[in-house]
């Protein structure tokens, strides 16, 4: 079984809203139609996107930190969003997982939006049917595109390859792999929805040092109970020889 | 929640309807077996029929306002067997149709007995399309109720209690239609209709209240930790992505005070529970239409505003996402 997913890397997201961008453009102008916008340049403009990104912080000032957070569909492995569809509209593709809205046969009842915990439907205003994110579907099977092409349009916008994309249940796959050692985990497990995306957490590389690791412990002076016989901040032998 | 009309008149109305069309049942059930008297087919089962099923319908015009492409809304009947608002998409037509061809039996007197048992009871062919039509009419009240029901991380809905609540409030406002209209049509009725809708009123009481208080009491389980997935006890949203609004930032919350939302708890409570039952005691003491029909129009004013606080109350763990610009 095929489960394509994406996998976010927080540690790297800087919150450039590129992914948002290029995903509207891509599917605005893709096959199944425009994506509604609203007074786009006037008061109060609103719009369907598939994707956002968000920005919080976290801790108290001064120790506080940023996070840029996207978040779309997380093509859930039980998604929630699928039963509830009187229509049958909403539906997960066997052969890749992919969580779809057929257009043409929703009623735009927004039960299913009602039913992701992620907030990740929303309601196309002018055309009054579900949209939600696609995985680029239309742009990841296309073999008039090169290879290296045939991925998700924000995942080749990001410039600090923060979005990853592939099969998470290949577990050598390069993003099952990150998932499992860099820390990878799921939105809101307490629903039991399985989110196929990942998201990496925020990693940092701190140096430990002890003050034992100050002073030379080993010093052989030590053994005939005499102190050093220089000052520490002074030279040792080492800093003299080990050039 | 963000209450949207044409659901909270959806289930106003087909509430009504169905209370109405079980109190007619009830009726001629209780008369079939001699409890009591019989009534006159056409003025009272037939137009009370009638009465039912012009709510029903009005339930139904109701809910097309809350479909974004009306002219699909035959393709809801498709997923019945994993989705309540595809199944209550099939048994509201259903019931309307069954309503529809017990009121015709009666306004046109095809109502042959089957047979009579010894003791005197009367099987006739409208009770059994009266059978149908009662587990039709449950059947709508529990696909309706499960509708909010089943969705777990709406844990003010996520309760047996939502479903109790559909059944009790849309019974009592239908047991109090049926009593103001008995006062006319058939008045020996009155009394039995008007002391079941007191009965079915506070028992209604009691069920909503223990859902209120079971949501006072309710701890979220999703939080913005769980939501990011980040473990620090301060985390605040700085932005959400977008300056204008969109469909998460419309649907999903009451856009009103806490203090609205508060009064109107209290107001429901006292429209749909108090004085219905004070002006149906008199209504009842003085067989009064007038004050009998006061009391099922307050009570359904208070539904109103009972149904607005039930979508207002649940919480969307999306909401999470989406607390500043
Ligand atoms: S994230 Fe929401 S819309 Fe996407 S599959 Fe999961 S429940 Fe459905
Ligand atoms: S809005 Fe469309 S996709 Fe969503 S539940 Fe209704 S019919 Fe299905």
């Amino acid at each position: 079984m095929t489960q394509l997913a994406l996998v976010i890397d927080l540690n790297v997201c800087v919150g450039c809203h590129a992914c948002v961008t290029s995903c509207k453009e891509w599917n605005t102008s893709g096959p199944a139609g425009f994506m509604t916008d609203e007074n786009p340049y006037s008061k109060d403009p609103t719009g369907t996107f598939f994707n956002r990104v968000q920005t919080y912080e976290i801790g108290e000032f001064p120790a506080t930190e940023t996070l840029h957070f996207p978040k779309s569909c997380l093509h859930c492995e039980d998604p929630p969003c699928v039963p509830v569809c009187p229509t049958g509209a909403s539906y997960k593709r066997k052969e890749d997982g992919i969580v779809l809205v057929d257009y043409d046969k929703c009623i735009g009842c927004r039960y299913c939006s009602w039913a992701c915990p992620y907030g990740a439907r929303e309601i196309d205003e002018k055309q009054q049917v579900m949209k939600k994110c696609t995985l680029c579907v239309d742009r990841i099977y296309d073999t008039s595109l090169p290879d290296t092409e045939r991925k998700p349009a924000c995942v080749l916008a990001c410039p600090t390859s923060a979005r990853l994309f592939g099969d998470v249940h290949d577990s050598e796959s390069d993003i099952s792999i990150k998932i499992r050692e860099e820390g990878g985990y799921q939105l809101m497990p307490e629903w039991g929805t399985k989110p196929a995306n990942h998201y990496l957490p925020r990693r940092k590389t701190r140096l430990h040092i002890h003050e034992d690791e100050l002073v030379r412990a080993d010093n052989p002076l030590k053994k005939e109970q005499r102190g050093p016989s220089k000052p520490v901040d002074a030279p040792t032998l080492d800093d003299s020889t080990s050039w | 929640m963000n209450p949207a009309f044409s659901v909270i008149f959806l289930t106003t109305l087909i509430g009504v309807g169905q209370g109405m069309f079980l109190a007619l049942f009830t009726g001629q059930s209780y008369s079939a077996v001699e409890l009591l008297p019989s009534e006159d087919s056409t003025g009272f089962y037939g137009t009370g029929a009638l009465i039912a099923l012009a709510f029903l319908v009005l339930g139904l015009i109701a809910s097309v306002f809350h479909l974004g492409r009306p002219e699909r809304a035959w393709r809801a009947a498709a997923m019945w067997r994993t989705s309540w608002l595809s199944r209550e998409v099939i048994v509201l037509p259903a019931l309307m149709f069954l309503v529809f061809v017990y009121a015709v039996m009666h306004l046109f007197g095809w109502d042959t007995v089957l047979f009579t048992t010894k003791s005197g009871a009367r099987l006739q062919l409208t009770l059994i399309v009266g059978t149908l039509g009662m587990l039709a009419t449950f059947g709508l009240f529990i696909a309706t109720g499960m509708i909010y029901a089943c969705l777990k991380f709406l844990q003010e809905w996520n309760s047996p209690l939502t479903v109790i609540n559909y059944i009790l409030l849309g019974t009592a406002s239908g047991f109090l239609l049926a009593t103001a209209f008995a006062n006319t049509n058939a008045p020996e009725l009155m009394r039995f209709y008007g002391i079941w809708a007191i009965i079915i009123t506070v028992a209604g009481f009691i069920t909503r209240s223990a859902s209120l208080i079971r949501n006072a009491r309710l701890k979220a389980k999703s939080t913005i930790q769980t939501a990011l997935g980040i473990r620090h006890n301060k985390i605040r949203q700085k932005a959400m992505g977008f300056m204008g609004g969109s469909v998460n930032t419309r649907d999903f919350s009451h856009h009103m005070t806490a203090t609205f939302l508060k009064s109107i708890k209290w107001i429901f409570l006292l429209l749909v529970f108090v004085l219905p039952v004070a002006f149906l005691w008199e209504g009842i003491e003085t067989a009064n239409t007038a004050i009998l029909l006061t009391a099922f129009i307050i009570q359904y004013i208070g539904l109103l505003g009972e149904r607005w606080f039930f979508f207002a109350q649940a919480n969307h763990p999306q909401n999470l996402y989406y607390q500043t610009v």
